[in-house]
């Protein structure tokens, strides 16, 4: 007893890391009607700059992801505004193609210059300080501070989508690019703004992953997998969904390694699947 | 120089195409084994190739998950060869089969999704079916298994003779695809693909069964793929998740073998193998960077000829080197 309850409320804490991958995929997908195929390779890519900053300068993970959140910012808003920009509305093929082909890069560049190894950085003492709630569940203090991070996520994304005029702009522009260009927006660097937002979420959860989970320049493509499957499941375009999504995988994969360890990836596809052909539009559509 | 009095480049390029069908269908008796064993590999590239492209560049199914097939033909193959003991010749069949029947519910779950996620979603269901693959404990587990050896003997007892036989059934399965959709392209079939490829939403109002198409070009390329996965097993005598499903060999290559040839005809998938062939053997010593060669060149393709390599060239030929459209055919 007191085994299971344990495991869930790891899998929900676990779940929060997965909405925070989640997250800037579902404003891409919801603003640009999109899937960023380099969408996990670019998370990995950040981490992997966190710990360059740490190795050269020997600063902790909270300085060095600080000064990665304005690099990712430019970072995003640069690649739309020069590449993704291009081939916009011009249907799915280019876009799916683009950022395919981002994607080997990145991994592939990853690989050269700091080889396969599997990399972790150092959070300074908060990854193993644990909180015991009763009941027999021990809570990690850096899972409970990962979670709290992805509802101040959500709270801060919604905030900015639906409270300012920033916000305003990037539904309006989502809405129809056509009209915003007519009533005078500029969509190109609407959208590049937005997608610097999306390299924002992407820094924030590149400095959590490198201190809570190895990492190497291939694991990109498992984390786009699951940040794809909690914006489905969440329903496009709902924020609070796709963290409902991200937590749904969590737990499935807790429940799954119970019965064994190799059965914890498999587990949380399953579950996907089988929410997904029974609610195809998502738990919380918005659309 | 007008475009039409070069159509003796065509007919030069058809000539060249049939000769080289011909070298080809010789290819054990004229070459070493070792260049026998990677055209075995062309083959079956140039297969997959073929599917991919029907699918992303015709009927608008960009799939990233289609290695997930190669690799039920390649557990298929095992299954019936070493397991079941059916004649090994016979399972090759039977794995396009059961590569067909395994489509099925994959279709009802992917074609659920909005074009835009459908090619992460088909990736999701590729890696949920590599992940179960690797809970078989008659095919290995994680770590997979080799081919019995009776089962290799069957197909020649001396090396030179078991590649020449396995590089006739690889050129086979590619000769299959290739004629087998050549004429799918001719038929009415073909022209309602053609001119959902050029404007789906045109086509869709011109009584084009948009939904019936994109199910039977997902069905067709089923069981080629899941043949092209039996052939790749023979050849490489065992089955394992990681090499069976791999994602690099039977889709990152493939992406790009059709990007950079030419997506949506029929020359661009075989010009693609081609040129990733002479990439794969004169800079496969740079190690990662030629996957960084690939990826930029393919991004470069969609910006600035989206119709790759072949819709550079045919920009100054009169008519394709293989025609395979009837509405091009009367206007010309």
């Amino acid at each position: 007893m007191g085994e299971l309850p344990n495991q869930i409320v790891q899998g929900v804490l676990v779940g929060g890391l997965y909405a925070m991958y989640a997250m800037g995929l579902s404003l891409s997908v919801g603003v640009m009607r999109f899937v960023n195929i380099a969408h996990g390779d670019l998370i990995v890519l950040i981490s992997f700059l966190i710990l360059t900053l740490i190795h050269a300068t020997g600063m902790g993970a909270l300085p060095a992801t600080l000064i990665a959140l304005p690099i990712a910012f430019a970072g995003g808003y640069l690649l739309q505004r020069f590449l993704l920009q291009r081939v916009l509305g011009k249907g799915v093929l280019p876009i799916i193609l683009v950022t395919f082909g981002l994607s080997i890069i990145i991994q592939n560049g990853l690989l050269g210059v700091f080889g396969a190894d599997t990399r972790r950085v150092s959070g300074g003492g908060i990854e193993t300080a644990t909180l015991k709630i009763g009941g027999g569940i021990n809570v990690g203090v850096l899972p409970l501070v990962i979670f709290l991070g992805a509802i101040a996520m959500v709270m801060a994304l919604d905030w900015l989508l639906y409270r300012t005029r920033l916000g305003a702009r990037i539904r309006a522009v989502s809405d129809d690019p056509a009209t915003a260009n007519l009533v005078g927006l500029p969509s190109a660097r609407v959208y590049a703004t937005a997608m610097g937002i999306v390299g924002v979420t992407i820094a924030i959860s590149a400095g959590f992953m490198s201190i809570w989970t190895n990492f190497d320049p291939t694991a990109g493509p498992s984390r786009l997998l699951i940040a794809f499957e909690a914006v489905v499941l969440g329903g496009l375009g709902s924020l609070w969904g796709t963290l409902v999504g991200g937590i749904i995988i969590g737990v499935a994969q807790a429940l799954g390694a119970q019965i064994d360890v190799g059965w914890q990836l498999l587990a949380g596809h399953i579950a996907f699947l089988v929410i997904f052909l029974a609610r195809p539009e998502g738990l919380f559509p918005k659309y | 120089m007008p475009r039409q009095s070069r159509l003796w480049i065509v007919y030069l390029a058809r000539a060249g195409l049939i000769a080289g069908a011909a070298v080809m269908a010789a290819a054990p008796m004229l070459f070493a084994t070792r260049d026998v064993a990677m055209l075995t590999e062309f083959m079956s590239l140039l297969t997959i190739a073929i599917m991919w492209n029907l699918l992303a560049g015709y009927a608008d199914i960009v799939s990233v998950g289609q290695h997930a097939f190669v690799g039920v033909g390649a557990y298929a193959l095992f299954g019936f060869a070493a397991i079941a003991h059916v004649d090994p010749y016979l399972s090759i069949p039977l794995a396009a089969v059961v590569a067909l029947v395994v489509a099925l519910p994959v279709m009802v779950i992917i074609f659920r999704l909005r074009t835009a996620y459908l090619a992460v979603g088909s990736w999701v269901v590729a890696e949920t079916i590599m992940l179960a693959a690797g809970k078989l404990a008659a095919f290995g587990g994680g770590s997979g298994i080799s081919l019995p050896v009776s089962v290799v003997r069957s197909f020649g007892h001396r090396i030179p003779e078991r590649y020449g036989t396995i590089y006739w059934i690889a050129f086979a399965v590619a000769a299959l695809a290739l004629v087998a959709t050549w004429l799918l392209m001719r038929s009415r079939i073909g022209l309602g693909l053609t001119a959902m490829r050029d404007n789906e939403e045109g086509a869709g109002v011109v009584g084009v069964n948009l939904i019936g198409l994109r199910v039977l070009c997902f069905l067709w390329t089923a069981p080629f793929l899941g043949l092209a996965g039996a052939v790749i097993t023979l050849q490489k005598l065992r089955v394992s998740p990681p090499a069976s499903f791999s994602i690099v060999d039977w889709t990152v290559y493939v992406i790009f073998i059709v990007v950079i040839g030419g997506i949506g005809s029929f020359e661009g998938p075989i010009i693609g193998t081609v040129v990733f062939f002479l990439i794969r053997e004169y800079l496969s010593e740079i190690g990662v960077w030629h996957f960084i060669i690939l990826g930029a060149l393919s991004i470069a393709v969609v910006l600035v000829e989206p119709r790759g390599l072949w819709g550079l060239v045919r920009r100054w030929l009169p008519a394709d080197v293989i025609p395979n459209s009837r509405s091009r055919r009367a206007r010309e």
